[in-house]
């Protein structure tokens, strides 16, 4: 353990807390939970959340105290073989450090919202039991977050980028039995393999670029390879382009962009702080870290740097037009999370690190916040459906309908499925919920990018840098924000306002403080995140923090320009959205205004553009047809019946059979044994007739044989 | 210069013992198989006393003594069992005596 | 040709003549008679190699008593015919074959090793002397004391045997 010369001030001693402090609260609910009440294993889990933000914010600190140097802390030796040396170092500068406090500050809050959230949750699933385990997973994400951000190598990224991937497994398939329903069904772990699969598919990218910098720059470790790195761009930069774009691949499965974000989606099969921590505000931002953590890579291929831009782009167009089509609160968001990444993406791409990091962490607050408001919003309908069933079923109790009185799950009771996530069944939902519905709007106005909102300030400096060197960029994101402003729009309207569409939503109620408190918090980092890095003179504070890792870069001014274009749209959107959506309320059961003036073009935002689908018909289905052929024919037909059963078996028991047993043992051998043995008795049949008992030819014979004595000794 | 030479002596001698010899083998009387034991026995007596003669010793004679002294022992015993087999079997011959048979 | 060499073979003559009797002879007592000419034959052979005490004790012991035990059991059961079927009908030709071979050997045997320089003499009137016998008497009771005292034992159980083996169980 040994830290590098320059540090003399800090906590940077404190660095193994960072992943230990979730494992000891993951260990102690795994051991003692089943002795715990719910509030306690809560809040152990909590407070271990909270004290890596505790040492994040004591590492930050230390870090501005060495004026962002880096420091480079070895905790552990992992593996060394020939000219491998891989260790367990924490590196603490800037970026490594902005990361962490996001992480474990949104973490933390979401712990605590997850604490109200899945004591209901597993409630009205009849799991009980299953609420210590959540907390132990989130614990274990935290950790192997932490291992992410805090690694001095991308082999150490990489454990952690595998261990979040694990965790967004288990988490995602936490009710693995269900479907987001609350039927029997494999859609949950299905959708739960589907984020790992996919992942792995990323991986995989990930890796071969690890290989390949391993292989021509000799190390993994940062400092290494981006001092090697120049060299080799002037002698090969194919090695530097294919290192890049293979990282892209790893950052497209982790980071959702096209053409591996399908598991996002899915993956809103998970319990809603699932969503918030993981699938909004940490995981799916490793890939963006990992970009910025290589920029020193990337600056260096600008062909490559442009691919990557351009997937972002797209990216967050794509996932902006599927929102509009969707019906479910949490798929909206999905698909808005998405759409953001594709934003940070293509920040990275075109450079401008800072722009990407900070809408990065803004995205964090707000996304998190709508994600645990929509939650709210859903549980809110449960209690709703849950109040108003019981009522129902006194009522009918009466009339004798048949149902059963232990279970009440969805389906006893109604002829259909309840589906507390559709917007078709919410509606004038600010009148039952209120602290939740201007939670919701603060979110929204912070996504659509409204001023003062955070989102305003770090989405106004991507699309500011993109206008500046790379025009088509700046368009797709210019209608992609649009498309962000008009969804959220039809979602405010759709949940909020109007009419109540179904029973549940006339009957649902507020959620408990233990939920709405981490929401205020962020609610208020959403309102003044911006000022983490305004576009003024002397007000670049994350530019000027991070540029202590990343190398500076000059801050931008305010473009009113470029800030007066993205703001109109943004209302322009929200107007056409009240236009159809809150000016005449849907009723219940009518159908999507947009359908009939799109037509087919509203059916394929409808169906995600039938990707799935796509990748069903191309991919799996051949993909299952040929493993299937492998195993049936090839394995199991002609292998093991034909090669084995026929052909060796078959020889062997022909061998054994016929030629061993037949021929040679019983026609060989024996006969040769049994000859031995008749051959035995005939001599001795014969022999036997000497002992005549005759005294008088014994007597011949002792005669005979002196005869032959002397006839010998005659002829000798 | 009387002299036979001994071969002579040892000649007849080979020749009465293949008469014994013979008379055993042919002979179904137990009695007669005896004698021409006894015969053969003389046969033998008379090769030691030629041979003593001629190496001037007495060491054959007394083998001889021995010899005919032994062979009244036997002739003693032998005829004992040859009449308790008779009163077993009622008859003498001597292929009767078969039950050894193997 | 001498007249020790004459007497001898008259005498060879008469001693195959009288076994040849006795072993084909039909009548037992006639197999008898002849094997005890064959005795006093080779009896006066022991009288022509000078050893006149075996000469007697022949003609005592062998002729005398042995023949006569002989002559007891063959009347007691001698007289008895053998039928004349045969179980073994190829002894006779193969026991004639054998002893004709045997003859043959010896007889070849005997001429090929033969040493003719060892002849025996007919003895003088000193061998019927006392000091004869005497000094035979001591190299008997000398030299092969053991054999002559094993000897007496064996007749003893000789005896002894044969009044067992007779012995009758008392009826009753």
């Amino acid at each position: 353990m040994h830290l590098s010369e320059s540090v003399s001030t800090g906590f940077f001693f404190l660095a193994p807390w960072l992943v230990f402090a979730p494992i000891t609260g993951l260990l102690i609910n795994a051991i003692f939970g089943k002795y715990f009440s719910e509030k306690v294993v809560g809040t152990v889990a909590s407070l271990a959340s909270g004290a890596a933000f505790v040492v994040s914010v004591l590492l930050a600190y230390s870090v501005s105290l060495n004026h962002g140097e880096v420091v480079r802390w070895q905790f552990a030796e992992w593996i060394h073989v020939g000219t491998l040396q891989l260790d367990w170092t924490f590196r603490m500068d800037s970026l490594s450090t902005t990361m962490m406090l996001v992480v474990s500050g949104v973490g933390t809050l979401i712990h605590i919202y997850a604490i109200g959230y899945m004591h209901e949750d597993v409630r009205f699933k009849h799991e009980e039991g299953r609420f210590t385990r959540f907390f132990i997973f989130l614990n274990l994400f935290i950790a192997a977050m932490m291992i992410l951000v805090s690694g001095d190598s991308y082999m150490m990224l990489f454990v952690g980028w595998e261990g979040v991937g694990l965790c967004s497994f288990l988490l995602i398939g936490f009710w693995y039995e269900f479907d987001t329903l609350g039927r029997s069904s494999w859609a949950n772990s299905n959708a739960a393999k589907k984020a790992f699969i996919t992942n792995r598919v990323g991986d995989f990218g990930f890796l071969i670029a690890g290989f390949l910098m391993f292989w021509y720059l000799g190390s993994f470790q940062f400092d290494e390879v981006f001092k090697a790195a120049p060299a080799i761009a002037e002698s090969a930069p194919w090695v530097i382009v294919a290192i890049t774009l293979f990282m892209l691949v790893g950052v497209a499965g982790k980071s959702a962009q096209i053409p591996l974000y399908i598991w996002l989606p899915d993956a809103m099969a998970g319990p809603t702080p699932v969503s918030a921590l993981i699938h909004a505000a940490t995981m799916v931002t490793a890939g963006v870290y990992l970009v910025t953590r290589s920029a020193a890579i990337y600056t260096l291929v600008p062909q490559a740097q442009y691919i990557v831009a351009m997937v972002g782009a797209g990216t967050a167009l794509f996932a902006a037009t599927i929102a509009v089509g969707q019906y479910d609160i949490k798929k909206v968001l999905a698909y808005s999370t998405i759409s953001q990444l594709g934003f940070m993406v293509a920040a990275v791409g075109m450079g401008a690190y800072v722009a990407g990091m900070f809408h990065l962490i803004t995205h964090a607050f707000f996304k998190a916040l709508l994600f645990l408001s929509a939650g709210s919003v859903i549980l809110g309908l449960e209690r709703g459906h849950h109040a108003h069933a019981h009522h129902a079923a006194h009522d009918d109790h009466g009339k004798g309908k048949k149902k059963e009185e232990k279970n009440h799950g969805h389906e006893e009771e109604h002829g259909e499925v309840f589906d507390p996530g559709d917007m078709r069944n919410m509606g004038g939902l600010r009148k039952t919920m209120p602290v939740t519905f201007w939670l919701y709007m603060i979110g929204t106005l912070a996504l659509a990018g409204i001023f003062p909102f955070a989102g305003f300030w770090s989405k106004d400096e991507i699309l500011l840098d993109a206008s500046l060197h790379f025009p088509s960029v700046y368009w797709q994101l210019t209608i992609a924000a649009f498309f962000t402003a008009f969804y959220m729009g039809r979602q405010i309207w759709m949940v909020f306002f109007g009419e109540a569409r179904s029973d549940a939503a006339k009957h649902a109620e507020e959620s408990p403080k233990v939920m709405t408190v981490p929401l205020m918090v962020l609610a208020v980092l959403s309102v003044v995140g911006g000022a983490l890095n305004l576009p003024f003179e002397g007000f670049h504070n994350l530019g000027h923090w991070l540029g202590h890792t990343i190398g500076e870069v000059e801050g931008l001014p305010l473009n009113l320009q470029v800030a007066g274009i993205s703001t109109a749209l943004a209302l322009l959107a929200i107007l056409i959205s009240w236009f159809l959506y809150g000016r005449n309320p849907l009723k219940a059961g009518q159908i999507d205004p947009l359908k009939k003036p799109l037509g087919f073009v509203f059916t394929g935002m409808e169906n995600k553009w039938f990707v799935d689908e796509g990748y069903f018909a191309v991919i799996i289905n051949p993909f299952k047809k040929i493993s299937a052929f492998l195993a049936d024919v090839i394995d199991w037909r002609f292998w093991h019946d034909f090669v084995h059963d026929t052909v060796i078996l078959g020889t062997y028991n022909w061998l054994s059979e016929i030629a061993l047993n037949k021929y040679a043992d019983q026609k060989g051998i024996d006969a040769f044994a049994n000859w031995l043995g008749t051959a035995t008795q005939s001599v001795s049949a014969t022999l036997r007739k000497l002992q005549n008992g005759f005294v008088r030819s014994y007597a011949l014979s002792v005669l005979l044989g002196v005869v032959l004595i002397l006839g010998y000794l005659i002829f000798k | 210069m009387n002299s036979v030479p001994v071969d002579y002596y040892v000649l007849l001698s080979a020749i009465l013992f293949t008469i014994g010899a013979m008379g055993v083998l042919i002979r179904r009387n137990p009695l007669i198989i005896f004698m021409s034991i006894e015969l053969m026995l003389n046969a033998a007596n008379l090769v030691f006393v030629a041979y003593a003669s001629v190496f001037k010793s007495f060491s054959g004679q007394i083998f001889v003594f021995f010899v005919i002294a032994v062979a009244a022992a036997e002739v003693a015993v032998g005829l004992a069992l040859i009449v308790q087999i008779f009163k077993a079997k009622k008859n003498i011959n001597i292929d009767e005596l078969n039950s050894l048979k193997g | 040709m001498n007249s020790d060499l004459i007497v001898f073979i008259v005498l060879a003559i008469v001693s195959i003549a009288t076994a040849l009797g006795m072993v084909f002879s039909r009548n037992a007592v006639y197999s008898a008679l002849f094997l005890v000419l064959n005795f006093i034959t080779v009896a006066v052979f022991y009288l022509l190699l000078g050893a006149p005490f075996i000469a007697m004790s022949q003609v005592t012991v062998y002729a005398g008593a042995i023949m006569v035990l002989f002559l007891f059991v063959i009347m007691l059961l001698g007289a008895e015919s053998i039928s004349s079927t045969s179980d073994l009908p190829w002894q006779k030709p193969l026991a004639f074959t054998l002893a004709l071979v045997l003859v043959v050997e010896s007889i070849y045997l005997i001429v090929s090793r033969a040493q003719m320089d060892r002849v025996i003499t007919a003895p003088d009137a000193s061998i019927n002397t006392v000091e004869n016998l005497r000094e035979m008497a001591l190299t008997l009771y000398s030299q092969y004391l053991l054999p002559f005292e094993i000897t007496s034992i064996l007749l003893l159980v000789a005896m002894v045997g044969a009044i067992v083996l007779t012995k009758q169980e008392k009826a009753g």
